[in-house]
This record gives structure tokens, sequence and C-alpha cells, in this order.
């Protein structure tokens, strides 16, 4: 029998998608053994997010209302208690950013062996989970030896719960220790909203890592004239100052979904990929025909783009 | 003041691969620091540049010799000294995982006592992202994870930090110190070794140390993670490819932009 205690999210008022993707991947890992899904809900309108939570394969939901935002010194010493409480089998997070900022605290708190960015979990009297390695170049399965883990999630793997049910919701409480509160968030801030906006743009032209030196920059920047287009790209560009940061798509930046998208010496790395899966069409230019970026996209050019985008600019003067 | 910074060296690996039982075959793989921890080492050289205070920035690796000439590039940047944990009760060790890069970090923290630890997000080989915060509940140091700007105030006993949340939304946050923090790229621009800083980095120290210098045994470094299994994943790919020289692609690909209406004035 495996009980599982997943940790849902939420953001300034809202849960956030993650949340229902755990309650799949939750449900899926209790499967016929028997045991129970329970799902916490720590800080914010917890009675509002319980009755969105209600959902098939959930048993029971634990409501912490303590504060309104993620405070990872919060979220630690509540799943710690609700864990000592209820002693699950395995505690399921999302490996957001967030779920990155307590998860590891947690397994370490309660001396759980830790595996992060699931994308499979299978259950068979132990735990075998299966992830990336490498840039997503190498898939591996890992075998957790010990009878209980701590295991987060990525978003977007598992499909997110529809069905609604009818869990039993409890009120859970425990002694906050404030003094081991020591951070505090003060505020948000959304970043770059300059005078693009790249979420709007019918069609995307996105540069990356391929286009090697920042004087390059304008060969792309003329394709996206030709085409009428706006010009993006992936983290990488932004990071080394190459184009403001709202320019960025990915789990990061925005998330576009444009008529065309067409990808321009991008590998297309998962957090990317989260950005622009949606866009209608996608055309992808690499010169590794391995690229994950082809996974997804509509069109393929395997090819140097120094060799492709003049060509493809010729086509439109 | 002291900052100790985590650094590793990372295999990347070739467009072109095979693999060796749970291993990529090691004439595909190319070694460097890894992406994040660049930015977390300049974020500690520029600590240092910008305190009126003395700071010493302490670099700690777990690794085998072979990293020393990546770790040493740490130092051509403008750390002090480093410290590389290796033993051989790491070696053939297919997957360490982060509770016992936890138990090794945190006894190299008892023998420096930081006031600030610095890592990167992640390593771009396993992926775990999780070490940096492990290690701040491990040895009770507050924390705060994928800062992509930081302000320490020293004299007020914080770090005010910028987390990069998903979705293009920044959360401020004060972090009491000691602290840990995971450096997310893009926080600063990571400097090229000056030939001065190179040469310089010949006589800095790279302090190795075994588990028993650690006082730890071989059980410190017992993993609960199995490795069972390494694959290519299956290529899902369904895209028409425009096959040719890079003109043919170009003009096939242009065909099918002005069908669908773009790029047609």
């Amino acid at each position: 029998m495996s009980d599982v205690l997943a940790v849902v999210e939420h953001r300034r008022g809202s849960l956030r998608d993650v949340s229902f993707e755990l309650v799949t991947a939750g449900a899926d890992l209790v499967g016929d053994t028997g045991g129970d899904l329970h799902l916490a809900v720590i800080g914010g309108d917890v009675d509002a997010f319980a009755e969105e939570l209600s959902l098939a394969g959930v048993d029971a939901i634990h409501t912490v209302a303590e504060g309104d935002e993620f405070n990872h010194d919060v979220y630690v010493q509540a799943v710690a208690a609700l864990f000592e409480e209820l002693d699950p089998t395995y505690v399921l997070m999302g490996n957001t950013v967030n779920g990155l900022d307590y998860a590891p605290a947690v397994a370490e708190r309660l001396d759980l062996p830790l595996v992060t960015d699931a994308i499979g979990l299978q259950n068979d009297g132990g735990l075998v989970v299966t992830r990336e390695m490498y840039a997503s170049k190498v898939e591996s399965t890992v075998e957790v030896d010990a009878d209980r883990a701590a295991v987060t999630v990525r978003p977007g793997e598992w499909d997110a719960a529809e069905e609604s049910g009818e869990p039993a919701v409890e009120a859970f409480s425990f002694d906050l220790d404030e003094s081991r509160v020591r951070s505090r968030v003060t505020g948000f801030e959304e970043v770059g909203s300059g005078d693009v906006d790249i979420t709007d743009a019918d069609v995307l032209v996105s540069v990356g890592r391929g286009i090697e030196e920042e004087e390059n920059i304008e060969l792309v920047q003329e394709l996206a004239d030709a085409l009428g287009a706006t010009l993006s790209s992936s983290r990488p560009i932004v990071d080394n100052g190459w184009l403001p940061k709202d320019r960025q798509v990915g789990q990061s930046g925005k998330v576009v979904t444009p008529k065309f998208y067409i990808a321009i010496g991008i590998s297309g790395a998962v957090q990317h990929v989260a950005g622009m899966k949606g866009a209608e069409n996608i055309v992808a230019i690499n010169t590794d025909p391995d690229a994950p970026i082809f996974d997804i996209a509509d069109y393929g050019i395997v090819g140097d783009l120094f060799e492709v985008v003049p060509e493809l600019i010729e086509q439109f003067e | 003041m002291k900052v100790l910074v985590t650094v590793k060296e990372v295999a990347e690996v070739e467009e072109d691969f095979e693999l060796d039982g749970l291993r990529v075959a090691d004439q595909y793989l190319d070694y460097d620091l890894n992406e994040w921890d660049e930015y977390a080492v300049e974020e500690a050289v520029q600590i240092a540049e910008e305190s009126d205070d003395d700071v010493e920035v302490v670099a700690v690796t777990i690794g085998p010799e072979r990293s020393e000439e990546t770790i040493r590039m740490a130092l051509a940047k403008g750390v002090d000294r480093a410290v590389r944990v290796w033993d051989d009760a790491l070696d053939g060790v297919d997957l360490l995982d982060v509770g016992a890069k936890t138990r090794l970090l945190s006894a190299v923290v008892e023998e420096e006592d930081p006031d600030l630890v610095l890592t990167g997000v992640q390593a771009n080989d396993d992926s775990f992202g999780a070490t940096g915060v492990s290690l701040a509940s491990a040895i009770d140091f507050e924390w705060a994870a994928v800062v992509n700007a930081l302000d320490l105030d020293t004299d007020g006993g914080v770090a005010n930090v910028r987390r990069e949340l998903e979705g293009g939304v920044e959360e401020l946050t004060e972090v009491d110190l000691p602290a840990v923090l995971t450096i997310q790229t893009g926080i600063n621009e990571p400097r090229y070794a000056s030939l001065r800083g190179i040469r310089q980095a010949q006589s800095k120290e790279i302090k190795p140390l075994a588990l028993s210098d650690l006082g730890l045994d071989a059980a410190a470094v017992e993993s609960d993670l199995v490795l069972t299994d390494v694959y290519e994943p299956e290529t899902e790919s369904d895209a028409t490819y425009f096959e040719g020289d890079a003109g043919e692609q170009a003009a096939d690909l242009a065909t099918v932009l002005r069908e669908k209406g773009v790029g047609a004035q």
C-alpha cells in the first residue's frame, strides 16, 4: 500500500497548473495499492483552493491557513508536520522554481531520498523514476532503494486532473516556529514590458545559441523584417544581453502562441518548449538532426543557419 | 567575510554519441565548468571586489583529479583558493544522490565556516537542481533558489534577492544571513580570465580532501538512488523535412510560408 502526499502550488491568488498535474501523478502512483492520495494546500485562500481541488482520485485535502504567498520556511515546516501525521510513502511536489526552493529542504529534513524533475513514475513494489540527463540528450531510469521518497515532477508531463470528486477537507494546524521563518517576500514584479509584445505577434522568428555571436543577431533581424515577423529568442541570448528580456520565450520568459514560430539555432530545451509548444506551426532550423526542437516541429531544415537564413531572406526580398 | 562557491566540472555530450553501459562513452564527452557555476563564481568575485572589507572567495568541488584543470579556470577569474573533495569510494559511482553531495559539502562548510554560500541553480549533466537548498537545510543556513539579482547588506544581516519565477515574474525576497543562494544564469556577465589571472591561478591552492580528512567514511556517499538504465530517447518527430542544399531548403520553406500567408505582402 502506497500513500501519497502531494503538495500543490499557488501564486497571487491562483492555483498553478502543476497542482492539477500532481493530482494525476499522485493518483497514478497510488494506483491499485489501496493507498490514499492526500493533498496539502498551504497558504492563500485555502478553502477556495480546496474546493477547486476536490477531484476524483483525491482522498483527503489538508489545508494549512498560514500566510498568503509561498514561503519556503513555512512550507518545509508544514510538509514535515503533515509527513509526521500521515506517514506517507511518497511526497510529490512540483519541479517548479518554488518547488526547487523547498522540496530539497523537505527531503533533507525528513531524511528522504530525493529525485527531481521526474517525467515518468512507476510503482511496482518500489519506485522507478524516469528523468532526463545531459540537456535532454539522454533519458535514464533511477530506482529508489528506500521505503520512502520525495519526488518533484516536471510541469506539463502529466495531464491535469479534471473530473470532480468528494475528498474529505480538513484544516490542519501545527506549531509554526516563527524563529525559523528567516526570509520574507516583499513583492512581485513583471519583467520587461518594453515596446514589443512578442505574445501578440502572428509570426515569430526566434533565435538561439546557434547564432554564436552578438553581431549575427542582425542576420535573423533581417529575416524577421523580410517576413514581417517579430524577433524573439531563447534564454542564452537574453542572458548574454544580446536581446532584452521581453524577447525571451520559455518557462521563465513569455508563453507565445503565434501562427508561425521559426526557431533558428534553438535546440529545444524543455524550458524553451514550455513557452512555444502552443504555436500553430513550428519551423526548426538546426545543424543537429537529433535536437529536441525537431520533435515538436512541423517543418524541419537540418542545416547551417548561416547558409539557410541568407537564402531564405533572398526568397522574400 | 568568506564566500564559499560550489563548482562542478560537467560533461557535455556531443551531437553524435554512443552509450557504454550506464554512461555516455568517454570519447563523446567534453568537460567544462558547469554553466550556472560560471555565474555563481562571477557573483562571488564581484562581492569580493565591491566590498570594503576583506572577502575571501573559496571554491569547493566534488570531482576527480581531472577536474582540477576546470577548477583552475575559476581560480583564474578571481577565486582565491579551492577545495577538491574526492575519494576512492567515489570512483565508479554512477549517480551521486543529493543526500551524499549534501553530506560532503556540509563537512566542507564545517571546516571553512563561510558567511555566504553560492551555488549554481543546477548542473547541466544530471540536472537535479537540489544541492544548494538541501545543503542550506543541513547546515542550518537560510536560502533562496533561482536568484537572478543579489544585493548584499552585510551590516543589516540580509541579502535582498530577486527570484526568477515562471512566466516573466520575479519575486523580491529578503533573506537572513548566513544564507545559501542558488544562482541563475544571466545574473551577471561572467568575465573571461585574463592572462595575468591564468598565470596567478597556477600558484593558487587546490586542496584535495578525502572522506577521512572530512571526518567521514564510505557510508557518507552511499546513495539511495540506483541508476538502472540509460538510453537515447526515441525521437517523436513527424516534421516535414526540406532536403537538398541550403538554397533548395530555403526555397521549399519559402513556398510553404507563402502558402500559409507569411511574408506575402
